[in-house]
């Protein structure tokens, strides 16, 4: 039988509507999610379904990207940022829910090489027996900035800056190592985890300013209880073994 | 407010870039037109969507296998050791190489449509008269299809300008040598800066309106001579 056009697109428009009813139903958290914290939010939200039955929707991008978008009335509920820096001032211009603020993580920068030994990074770095170093940009990226921090200690910048090429992120970053072009890269320790230690080389903390990763409450998810549900989530002790596991130091 | 250099530097590395590109895809892209529009091998049509797949992938597609081609352990690599590098990628080069397969088709297909548009009775005449197969396609063949070859060549150049995905992937934002326009504009975004990018992004649409414009006038100009 031949249904006429117009009761198609009444049943279309029957299954929008139900669509809709159902996700508000269900109430599915969108989360914004920095590009380093990727493979640990994807355990978290897997874990938070597992316990709660809730879904978390992760959109990953680099922070900068994120927050213009959520500065853009983007419907996200939860901002988990790659620094401290634009929760607050998500929560300053407006977009933040005022006191819901945290440091999730705390990211430690590594010098990351898949061809060269770098256990000892700064003999590596000094040595300078390499064409490209890839860093992520440190005007945007926490980890960019702190890599900029460590060279300066080392009295390197001027040295190396001939030879940095720039990933817009820190995944971007390591793609540039992973795929040789690079032959070094100061990446998150996060994103090399289980790698050779003659690989990675681990710069002293206090060379750079501290990486904290903050979260905040978004105004879009004010009322949306799984949203709060899942910030505290991120917070218990399950969570943090897991986020401490994946290479990040807790707060 | 961005400084001079922030948006000159960008600028005149993306018009080099495409007018790199535009010049190479010229010489590249006319002799694969011709012969995608005169031959008769069954591998006709396979080919002519090979060089049309960069209309339909991702640029980061091509980015992706481009800057692994380009890399230490791709052939690109292996060029580049020639002159003691190790790779293509990050260079004004390893953008050239990536814009020449991303605006192929851009030149490729306005040149083929005009090419077989062309009346055989007028190359037979041609060859008739005595002129040789160069000195047809240089004097008759390309006169007869100005219109698909300013066509082709203004949407190459500007298809270049307007690259985003595939620099981003292999350029490695380096100022002066990869930092072209769309990823200065990205960055200026990223950063927060944005008066750089309002400005650079105002100059791209009103680049984007005039080209679109002359294309639509040169095609209805050359569509009346011809037509």
């Amino acid at each position: 039988m031949r249904l006429p056009r117009r009761s198609f697109l009444g049943l279309a428009l029957a299954v929008t509507a139900l669509a809709s009813v159902t996700a508000a139903e269900a109430a599915i958290v969108n989360a914004a999610v920095a590009a380093n914290f990727t493979q640990v939010a994807t355990d978290l939200a897997a874990r938070f379904k597992a316990a709660t039955g809730n879904d978390v929707q992760l959109s990953f991008g680099a922070t900068g990207g994120l927050y213009t978008q959520i500065t853009q009335a983007a419907p996200f509920d939860v901002f988990f940022s790659a620094d401290d820096k634009r929760t607050a001032t998500a929560v300053k211009d407006g977009f933040g829910v005022a006191g819901t603020e945290f440091t999730y993580a705390v990211g430690k920068v590594v010098l990351y090489s898949p061809t060269l030994d770098v256990s000892k990074g700064d003999e590596a770095l000094k040595a300078n027996a390499f064409q490209h170093i890839a860093i992520a940009d440190p005007k945007s990226a926490p980890y960019g900035a702190a890599a900029m921090a460590v060279l300066d200690k080392l009295g390197l910048t001027a040295a190396v800056t001939p030879k940095i090429v720039t990933g817009e992120n820190i995944t971007q970053t390591l793609q540039f190592v992973d795929s040789g072009s690079a032959e070094l890269g100061f990446v998150a320790l996060s994103q090399v985890m289980g790698k050779p230690a003659t690989q990675i080389w681990l710069p002293p903390q206090e060379d750079y300013p501290a990486i904290r990763q903050n979260a905040v409450l978004l105004k879009h998810g004010e009322s949306n209880e799984v949203a709060r549900a899942f910030l505290d989530f991120v917070k218990s002790d399950a969570a943090v073994a897991v986020i401490k596991a994946a290479g990040y130091a807790v707060e | 407010m961005p400084s001079w250099a922030d948006i000159a530097s960008p600028v005149t590395l993306t018009l080099a870039l495409a007018a790199a590109t535009t010049l190479v895809l010229l010489l590249v892209g006319t002799p694969i037109a011709w012969w995608l529009a005169r031959t008769r091998t069954a591998w006709r049509e396979p080919i002519a969507a090979l060089v049309a797949m960069p209309l339909v992938l991702p640029p980061t597609v091509i980015g992706f296998y481009l800057l692994l081609a380009l890399g230490p352990n791709g052939p690109g690599g292996a060029l580049a050791s020639l002159w003691g590098a190790r790779t293509l990628a990050f260079s004004f080069l390893g953008l050239l190489i990536g814009s020449l397969f991303y605006s192929l088709p851009f030149m490729v297909q306005p040149l083929r449509v005009a090419f077989e548009g062309l009346d055989q009775d007028t190359l037979d005449a041609a060859a008739t008269l005595g002129a040789g197969r160069v000195q047809t396609f240089l004097r008759v063949v390309l006169g007869a299809s100005a219109s698909g070859l300013v066509t082709g060549l203004i949407l190459t150049f500007a298809h270049t300008v307007g690259e985003f995905g595939v620099v981003l992937m292999i350029g490695g934002n380096i100022p002066g040598a990869t930092k072209v326009l769309s990823i200065s504009i990205y960055d200026f975004v990223e950063r927060g800066e944005w008066a750089g990018a309002h400005w650079l992004s105002a100059g791209m649409v009103v680049f984007a309106f005039v080209v679109v414009t002359a294309t639509m006038l040169l095609d209805r100009r050359f569509g009346r001579l011809t037509g």
